[in-house]
């Protein structure tokens, strides 16, 4: 190994973005290209009684107009769902169509009811405005509570109850036992509330085919090219997928909201041909807010039950989580298989039981958002554990502590077991906590609050631990799941000629900074500089067939996979040198970029070995030429990293305004091979768990109007909402991986939230407040500062 | 009925004809071909669009093109000088201020008016000047490092 591993090194992705080089979607200019706008629904739910798209047609500089109807009449059902729940009595989940265009009833606002392509893009949208649709307007349903109860308004005609299915996971009769012999019940009723992910590009894509080849090309500014490309030909459109290729070049950022096969895809696609055009289409921001896969949207009633001693019994849980009005990609996992199964959280509680009903309601999509389920886990784990503390009178770390699962390295002793399905890989929990406490003088702190609370100051203290779990994996455990797909992931490693190495992944990279991490391994194992190796991705035309990056599940399940082409590289490489320096495999050793006889100075260069495997006149017999490996990994078990996080707040006795005064974060995310770029996953994870506590959240009205449908009315955190953040590690290596690594991209969203609304409550418990619903803006800070006649 | 413009972008002088409706920053992207400059928002929020217009930042989304005719433009395939990075491009880099890039030349060039108007910023000012900017992805820590970087380098 080289020294690059484990150093910050500087991004070499950098230059193009700093210098107005990138090539995101919108940036692309195809000779002939038209561009679209999207007729979408100004209401959550209508009849479409008429369409009609002739002045819209006859406008000048307009290309063609498509509907709803045209889908219908070309047979296309919709874009499909990639995760099957089934009821808890077996029945299989409630799957509705997703048309491309809605033909019969606009079931959200922003539903895609017409397309209308022009020369450009003032011509669409100009044109757009001209084509007439009459709507019956119907009575909505936004909350899924409210969806699912008798006589509420159905979004879809022949789901009964709004439910697309109901689910439970542990052990029903153990959990409501526990609760009877409490000593001690915590109990929480909450909204986690809608967030709509807001990827600062965005999305954009664009069709294009030729006629001659019957070839398609879509670029789609999408975390997921393969599985795009796999469900758009096999379930939406039924061509040939060799004959489509999905390009994903720079993306702006995805936070999950990039994951999922969207109807403009298959718009541009099909478009493309009935024009024998290339037609772009771009969202505008407020399509982007009505449109882009939101997250979250559970309505949940929590429960834990303690002993006399503070030692956890129970954890009890209802939730009705909002699908939205449509199954979305990989929507019926997020409640379900990534947040059940999260509930045991890092404490050692013996009963635990999750019901579920995932409801549908005439509001925009709900998928996969920045930590999908754990957060919610995280959320109200974390929030009942400071509750219970306080109600039990006891310090919030000390009762953490008290029922934290004891350290396991998963080598020595066993990976830990759950109640809830997974086995955790290795985790020390107590670990992490020390070190927070540590950093943020726990002590002091509070004694400092002491001195505020003196001073008529409102200062608190919140905490969150949590584990999460990466790299969702094995496939068959998956598929066992639900999951129509594999997850596992792939990679071609390519030695040039020359000793240059071009990596080929199926990881993509939105920000994540992959062209440098990948090439900080590859570089270190052949000892080469780095600036030998290339990163290619998001291209199906060049890359083998990918999974994508989410979850964070890219250096874990992506990186692994990499490891295990260059693996076969060294093991060819060391036979071709073998054979140069004529002696055994066994007698040769591999560092420093040359392949050196044990004992000897005699040796023979990377570069040369590479030469000699595509110019191979001296050569060893019976091997190929060549030196390049795919390689696919499927691993074991997911990844579970975890940490301790503190947050300090004081309140403003006259406004309600919560400033955060610091934030310490200390993640345990296994081996780093990039330290930089690992922080600076933790900050952007941290901003978008605060902003959910404190400034985030979705609105829509009774009639299921988006009353927050522009960054106007959406608020996310700005530069001066925060402090710098003070972010450590500890080390607890994977034990199942070859690079011994975790995942980083989700773990501040996950511990964010709950840290921040604890520290609120905790600076507001003398006043009484003993909660407050997110975001907790300075109007509902101060109304619940009021509320007990302060 | 379409106006002609001229104005000077990077440097460079560049004449077109325009509807009166046309923003900047799609004269920018789409007739120039100057695509650094991105569209985040439709509502002044975001920032990605910002450029310097005779020295000032200003948000190109929110200005028609017509109203930059003789206008000196900079954006940010203008920054760099003879191959040498401006020092807040380099202070990005440097102190890891960009995950995805998107925000990013909208980000550089507001901070290059906040170190015109303050070139020894406290982290609170910086804070401040970047209000008008969104970026969804570094949690804005990182991009305040790299606004301090190019402070003490251009001190
Ligand atoms: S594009 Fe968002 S402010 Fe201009
Ligand atoms: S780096 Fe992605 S939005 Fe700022």
């Amino acid at each position: 190994m080289g020294n690059l591993i484990g150093q910050s090194v500087k991004r070499v992705e950098d230059k193009r973005f700093i210098t107005g080089k990138g090539n995101y979607v919108d940036d692309i200019k195809i000779p002939g290209m038209t561009y679209a706008q999207i007729v979408r629904s100004p209401y959550a739910h209508a009849k479409i009684v008429k369409v009609d798209t002739s002045k819209a047609e006859a406008h000048a500089g307009v290309v063609a107009v498509f509907t709803g109807k045209d889908f219908a009449d070309a047979g296309i059902g919709g874009v499909p769902c990639g995760w099957q729940v089934d009821f808890k009595n077996g029945d299989t989940m409630r799957e509705p169509p997703h048309p491309i265009l809605v033909a019969d009833k606009a079931r959200h606002v922003g539903d895609g009811v017409a397309i209308v392509i022009a020369e450009d893009r003032y011509i669409a949208k100009d044109a757009s405005e001209l084509v007439e649709v009459e709507y019956e307007v119907l009575d909505a349903v936004t909350n899924p509570a409210e969806a699912i109860k008798e006589g509420a308004p159905l979004v879809h005609d022949d789901i009964p109850n709004n439910t697309s299915f109901d689910w439970e996971l542990g052990d029903k009769v153990a959990t409501d036992e526990a609760f009877e012999n409490a000593h001690h019940i915590t109990t929480l009723e909450f909204v986690n509330q809608r967030l709509i992910p807001n990827a600062i590009e965005p999305r954009s894509a664009i069709g294009l085919y030729n006629e001659a080849t019957e070839e398609y090309t879509l670029y789609t500014s999408s975390q997921n090219p393969h599985l795009i490309r796999l469900l758009m030909c096999a379930f939406v459109l039924g061509i040939p997928e060799h004959k489509v290729r999905v390009v994903s070049p720079d993306v702006g950022g995805g936070f999950g909201s990039k994951i999922h096969h969207y109807t403009e895809e298959v718009l541009v696609i099909w478009c493309s041909k009935q024009i024998n055009r290339p037609v772009k289409w771009t969202a505008e921001r407020n399509e982007s807010f009505m449109t882009d896969c939101h997250g979250r949207d559970h309505v949940t009633k929590a429960e834990m039950a303690f002993d006399e001693e503070g030692m956890l019994l129970g954890l009890r849980i209802n939730t009705k989580a909002n699908m939205g009005a449509y199954l979305s990609t990989f929507a019926p996992a997020v409640p379900t298989y990534l947040h059940g199964t999260l509930l045991q959280g890092l404490y050692t509680t013996p009963a635990i039981h999750i019901d579920l009903t995932a409801a549908f309601t005439h509001t925009n999509v709900v998928d996969a958002y920045r930590g999908a389920g754990r957060p919610e886990a995280a959320f109200l784990i974390e929030r009942l554990m400071d509750t219970a503390a306080r109600e039990m009178n006891m310090d919030p770390a000390e009762l953490r502590r008290k029922n934290f699962i004891p350290p396991f390295d998963g080598v020595e002793q066993p990976g830990y077991q759950t109640q809830v399905a997974l086995q955790y890989d290795s985790g020390n929990y107590e670990g992490v906590l020390n070190k927070a406490l540590e950093l943020a003088d726990y002590k002091g702190l509070r004694e400092e609050q002491k001195k505020a609370r003196e001073e008529g100051r409102i200062m608190g203290i919140g905490f969150s631990t949590y584990v999460e779990a990466c790299g969702i994996a094995p496939s068959a455990l998956v598929g066992a799941l639900g999951a129509r797909a594999g997850l596992y992931e792939a990679a071609n490693v390519r030695v040039e000629p020359t000793g240059k190495v071009t990596v080929f992944t199926g990881s993509h990279s939105h920000g994540q900074g992959h062209e440098t991490t990948f090439a900080q391994i590859v570089a270190d194992n052949f000892g080469i500089p780095l600036e030998d190796v290339k990163v290619v991705h998001g291209d199906t035309a060049s890359v083998p067939f990918g999974m994508g990056t989410y979850g964070s599940r890219s250096l874990a399940v992506g990186g692994s996979a990499i490891m295990l082409s260059i693996e076969k590289i060294k093991a060819k490489g060391g036979r071709i040198a073998a054979h140069l320096l004529e002696c055994s495999v066994d007698d040769l050793e591999f560092a420093d970029g040359k392949w050196t006889v044990k004992g000897t100075d005699k040796s023979v260069g990377f570069g040369d070995v590479s030469l000699t495997a595509y110019v191979p006149h001296n050569y060893p017999d019976g091997e190929e030429p060549g030196l390049e490996f795919s390689s696919f990994y499927d691993p074991a078990n997911f990844t579970f990293p975890f940490g301790a996080h503190i947050a300090v707040v004081e309140i403003d006795k006259e406004t309600g305004k919560v400033e955060l005064k610091r934030y310490i974060a200390v993640d345990d995310v296994g081996n780093v091979i990039n330290p930089m770029i690992v922080d600076g996953q933790v900050h952007g994870g941290l901003a978008q768990g605060i902003g959910q506590a404190l400034l985030e959240g979705a609105v829509y009205d009774e009639a299921g109007q988006l009353l927050t449908g522009s960054m106007l009315d959406y608020t996310m955190p700005r530069a001066d909402d925060f402090p710098m953040f003070e972010v450590d590690r500890t080390v607890t290596p994977c034990p199942h991986n070859p690079l011994g690594v975790k995942g980083a991209g989700e773990t501040g969203t996950i511990a964010s939230t709950p840290a921040v609304v604890n520290a609120v409550i905790d600076a507001l418990s003398p006043m009484g407040v003993k909660d407050i619903r997110m975001p907790m803006t300075p109007e509902r800070v101060w109304k619940a500062m009021h509320q007990n006649g302060n | 009925m379409k106006h002609s413009i001229s104005m000077t972008v990077n440097g460079k002088e560049y004449s077109g004809e325009v509807e009166p409706r046309v923003l900047l920053v799609h004269f920018i992207r789409d007739h120039l071909g100057l695509t650094g400059t991105h569209i985040g928002c439709d509502t002044t929020q975001c920032g990605a669009c910002t450029i310097l217009m005779d020295g000032a930042a200003i948000k190109s989304c929110t200005v028609f093109a017509v109203q930059a005719e003789g206008a000196q433009i900079t954006t940010i395939e203008g920054m760099a000088s003879n191959g040498e990075l401006h020092p807040l491009q380099e202070g990005f880099h440097e102190e890891h201020g960009l995950q995805c890039g998107f925000c990013t030349p909208g980000m550089i060039m507001t901070s290059v008016e906040l170190l015109n108007q303050n070139p020894n910023p406290t982290e609170a000012e910086i804070r401040h000047g970047l209000e008008g900017n969104y970026c969804r992805c570094t949690g804005y820590h990182n991009i305040v490092k790299a606004v301090q970087y190019a402070a003490s380098k251009q001190a």
